[in-house]
């Protein structure tokens, strides 16, 4: 293969990681949206937050001694799940159920306002300076060839699509075949006669913003350990671009919220490659400005029809 | 029902720990290489308590305090205010009496609160055109700083590059804004309302995005600075005249004294935002204003009148820009300084706040609302850091209680007769 | 010949598979009130939401004063003089009953900016003349005493008056009305009988109506349309369709 091959190669790697974890948090967009119609603008911070539990809870059990390293991150992932579920659930509470019925407009600014609140809180509580951890997980294999461009595919890389691929396949399966999954679909279909059918719809809402949050706390695990950093600001961008994600794969569809993660990390990748790597975001929102403009439902969502 | 009570208040507190414990208990700290966790100080504990006492407390009391605060009587305005017919006869001798006032005011006070009061009076212009589209139209901008910024850019570097004047600039920089609103507006007015939200957020980052790194023209994250003063006729407010100019206390024959560009600035300031109140005002009663409302009311029946909602909404997010271009313009002007740092998410989100809680639709309410905002951070300094966390809140709680916000917008009364 | 107001040929719409209205023929000339009655879902707001533009019909022409408007923008086709009312009251709920009026009189009234903003002679007098046309219909449909009144807050009945009259304000020739009756009571029906007929006699218009209510129907109606599933059944005098041995048998079922 010739160097540019190779170079396209390693940035098609990186852009599948970031893209995978894009996906996990887009998940959380799609679900919500598809279920009650809104976006949850809170969901960046949920991802946030779920970094810092992770952050905290490895950091606290090397810090106790610990050293089997696959037990620390078992813990730190059940644990960051654990609470970031328990905030994807406060904010479905306190910001969009009092307001279910009201008009569009209020639920979005009450979400806004969480969103806003829940960083500073952040804030406040861990400082707004970058926190670093040491790479937990070091090696990778390389290949190509060393005069030209060695391709590294690291570890970590790895069990970022592995973890990735567990979460979308067990998602998949609970929502076609669990009791509570065909709740998620009906409701989506029709509250109101979902509700008539004793389905408590209440509770099936809660269960996709906690389903949501805990994606993307696997997602702000996974993050965290591949950059190593972070900061109480981190879930706005990142909640930007799942968003985008979400609504190039078209929003309410599970499947296009993976399929636009890994197109939206790929297209970030390669842009960084071959641009100055600041125009990243402008890419990514002009990709979302762009797809908003031609094809409004996204790749494989339903186009929407208007009731009269 | 009180047991029942008591379970929630049980659960809620409960919840209330696990959201709390590790985040605010537990601190991490970085010790060179190392990532450390330090347990949280007895303060930030004490915080946790309480605030699980408050949740423990108010969910276990809530039928009790729901009960009291719907027992507090609400102030009615109506009651306390004149009847109609005196009200609009007096209304013009207030307002002429509020602008003398204004006019008045900053001869007889400190430079300080003069200055604070220009930076409420920008507030209040970038509160009222966002009211144009969040309020009136319905429309959700979470990107409106990125039409701020690019009217203060305009200036900025117009008159770096080309020495053109604030005020040739001023309307310049209102038709930039306003240009960059129909540019983006056109293609997105059609989409749904959250998405509308959104791809604004996102036009907003990609704004900064661009300043901070096309380095060549907006010096980046270093910003423009040394950027003219507006001039009174082209009388200058610096101590020494530059080449050919005159200065105005030269000119008039005084000493100097820097607090004179302060209360000009002011001055102007007032002047715009006049006039953007006068503006808005009659847009609101013109058949385009009614049109706004109309379409956030619903759409549907708009189109079923043979009212075409992109051209509709299109004029409300392009005038709302372009107030937001002239506010950036005064503000590169007041500043002599601008960086992209001054166009972040957060001012788009504080300029929201004030427009909920003024009242969505509410000019009054805006205008109280920004000077509820700019001024209480002043005089609590000690609560800075809590400002943000504090305005979320407040979003959150206004959207629950009071959705029309502190003073909803009255609907006009008409004789047809 | 005269020339037909409406003139609908073969109108058909599908929905994927699903076909709601198929082939559907509507004629309607000048100053005559038109219904189209037929069983619940027989597809009769499907017709109307693609003669007033909200969807874009499969096939079929539909010819309003000789023009295809089939495929227009919705809000192309009421400025042509084609409105509608809805089957769930739509009144901009925040607003006062005036506006409601001033809002549908828009494109009447939307001059030039500059002269509004200054409240030029011109501008006054065109507002001064769409105040009085608001004041007109609102009396002409006995609400000129809520004028003020914000429109959520008027009773059902006065919210379907009210939605008749932003109709009308806007000089329509063809007014589509989407079961008015509905949920109104004996005495409000009776006197939206009599308005109906008002427009047709004094306001020379055409009124295509669906509705429920078959005494209302049967009362007023020049002409009347079946449709059942979405096919036409029958097209007559209210006498004929009363003795159409089809159409009773579409509504009451086989015996």
């Amino acid at each position: 293969m010739s160097e540019a091959s190779l170079y396209f190669l390693q940035q098609l790697i990186n852009g599948l990681t970031i893209g995978s974890t894009y996906a996990l948090i887009a998940i959380g967009y799609t679900m919500v949206y598809g279920i009650i119609g809104m976006i949850n603008f809170a969901h960046g911070e949920i991802y946030m937050i779920g970094s810092y539990i992770s952050f905290i809870v490895i950091a606290g059990l090397l810090g106790m001694g610990m050293v089997a390293l696959p037990v620390i991150l078992i813990i730190a992932l059940v644990i960051a799940v654990f609470i970031a579920s328990t905030y994807g659930w406060a904010v479905e509470r306190v910001a969009y159920r009092p307001l279910r019925g009201s008009n569009r407009l209020i639920p979005l600014i009450s979400a806004i306002g969480m969103s806003i609140f829940l960083q500073n809180y952040v804030v406040l509580a861990q400082g707004s300076r970058d926190v670093a951890l040491a790479p937990q997980i070091s090696g990778s294999w390389t290949f190509g060839d060393p005069q030209l461009f060695e391709v590294s595919l690291s570890y970590m890389q790895l069990i970022i699509w592995a973890v990735t691929l567990v979460c979308m396949t067990a998602l998949t399966l609970f929502i076609s075949r669990s009791r509570m999954g065909r709740a998620c679909r009906a409701c989506s279909e029709d509250q109101g006669m979902t509700n008539l059918l004793g389905i408590d719809t209440n509770r099936t809402i809660a269960m996709t913003f906690i389903i949501g949050a805990a994606l993307a706390a696997v997602a702000g695990l996974l993050l965290g350990l591949y950059y190593g950093v972070v900061n109480p600001f981190v879930g706005f961008i990142a909640g930007l671009k799942a968003f985008t994600a979400a609504v190039l794969g078209g929003i309410g569809s599970i499947p296009g919220a993976m399929l636009g993660g890994l197109i939206l990390g790929v297209t970030e990748a390669l842009t960084s490659a071959y641009f100055p790597s600041e125009y990243k975001d402008v890419v990514s929102f002009g990709l979302l400005i762009l797809i908003l403009l031609f094809r409004p439902s996204g790749l494989l969502g339903k186009p929407e029809v208007e009731k009269v | 029902m009180m047991r029942q009570n008591f379970y929630t208040a049980f659960f809620a507190a409960g919840i209330t720990l696990i959201l709390t414990c590790l985040m605010v208990g537990v601190k991490l700290t970085s010790e060179g290489t190392e990532l450390r966790v330090v347990g949280a100080t007895a303060a930030q504990w004490t915080w946790i308590f309480g605030g699980i006492a408050i949740v423990f407390l108010s969910q276990l009391f809530r039928d009790q305090i729901s009960a009291a605060t719907a027992g507090i009587p609400r102030p009615n305005l109506e009651a306390i205010l004149p009847a109609e017919s005196v009200r609009s006869r007096l209304k013009p001798w207030l307002i002429a009496m509020v602008i003398v006032g204004l006019f008045i005011w900053p001869f007889m006070v400190s430079r300080g609160s003069v200055d604070l009061a220009t930076l409420t009076l920008i507030y209040i212009m970038l509160g009222l055109g966002l009211n144009i589209v969040v309020g009136l139209a319905g429309l959700l901008d979470l990107g409106y700083v990125a039409f701020y910024a690019i009217g203060a850019y305009t200036y900025a570097l117009l008159s770096n590059y080309f020495g053109l004047s604030f005020w040739i600039c001023l309307p310049i920089a209102a038709l930039m804004a306003a240009l960059f609103g129909f540019v983006l507006g056109f293609p997105v007015l059609r989409l749904r309302g959250d998405y509308l939200a959104i791809v604004t957020l996102g036009f907003g980052e990609i704004i900064r995005i661009l300043l901070n790194n096309w380095t060549s023209i907006t010096g980046g994250p270093n910003g423009i600075s040394g950027i003219e003063k507006p001039t009174l006729f082209g009388l200058e407010f610096n101590r020494r005249a530059s080449d050919g100019g005159t200065t105005f206390h030269d000119f008039m024959g005084i000493d100097y004294s820097s607090s004179y560009k302060v209360i000009f600035l002011y001055l102007i300031a007032v002047v715009l935002v006049l006039a953007v109140l006068y503006v808005i005002n009659r847009l609101m009663r013109m058949p385009v204003g009614r049109a706004w409302e109309a379409l956030r009311e619903d759409e549907i029946a708009c189109r079923s009148l043979g009212l075409n909602r992109t051209v509709i909404k299109l004029s409300a997010f392009t005038i709302g820009a372009s107030t937001a271009g002239f506010a950036g313009c005064f503000f590169a002007a007041r500043q002599g300084f601008i960086s992209p740092e001054s166009f972040i998410f957060i001012e788009s989100a504080i300029i929201l706040a004030i427009v909920v809680l003024g009242g969505m639709g509410s000019q009054l309410g805006v205008i109280l609302a920004a000077i509820v905002m700019t001024i209480l951070p002043e005089l609590a300094r000690e609560f800075q850091e809590y400002r943000m966390l504090l305005f979320g809140l407040l979003m959150v709680l206004m959207m629950r209680w009071r959705p029309q916000g502190l003073l909803p917008s009255k609907r006009p009364h008409m004789e047809l007769k | 010949m005269s020339q037909l107001l409406l003139d609908v040929n073969a109108l058909t719409m599908r929905f994927g598979g699903l076909v709601a209205v198929n082939g559907v023929n509507l004629k309607i000339k000048n100053r005559q009130i038109v219904s189209v009655i037929g069983p619940n879902g027989a597809g009769k707001t499907t017709v109307f939401n693609c003669l007033s533009g909200f969807y874009i019909p499969s096939d079929g022409s539909v010819l309003f004063k000789g023009e295809q408007i089939a495929g227009l923008k919705d809000f192309h086709i009421s400025r042509k003089g084609l409105v509608r009312t809805f089957q769930h009251v739509r009144l901009f709920s925040n607003m006062t009953v005036i506006e409601n009026m001033l809002v549908a009189q828009h494109r009447h009234l939307n001059t030039n900016l500059l002269s509004g903003l200054l409240k030029t002679a011109s501008y006054r007098r065109l507002e001064q003349e769409s105040m009085d046309r608001a004041a007109f219909w609102l009396e002409e449909v006995d609400m000129l005493a809520f004028a003020n009144r914000e429109a959520g807050n008027l009773s059902y009945g006065q919210q379907r008056r009210l939605e008749i009259a932003r109709c009308m304000v806007t000089q329509p020739e063809l007014l589509l009305l989407d079961e008015p009756a509905a949920g109104l009571n004996p005495n409000e029906t009776k006197q939206l009988d009599e308005l109906i007929v008002r427009l047709r006699d004094e306001h020379e218009i055409s009124v295509l109506l669906i509705e429920h209510d078959m005494s209302l129907v049967m009362g007023i109606s020049d002409h009347i349309y079946v449709i059942a599933q979405g096919t036409p059944l029958a097209d007559g005098s209210a006498d004929e369709i009363k003795n159409n041995s089809d159409v009773i048998k579409a509504y009451l079922g086989e015996e």
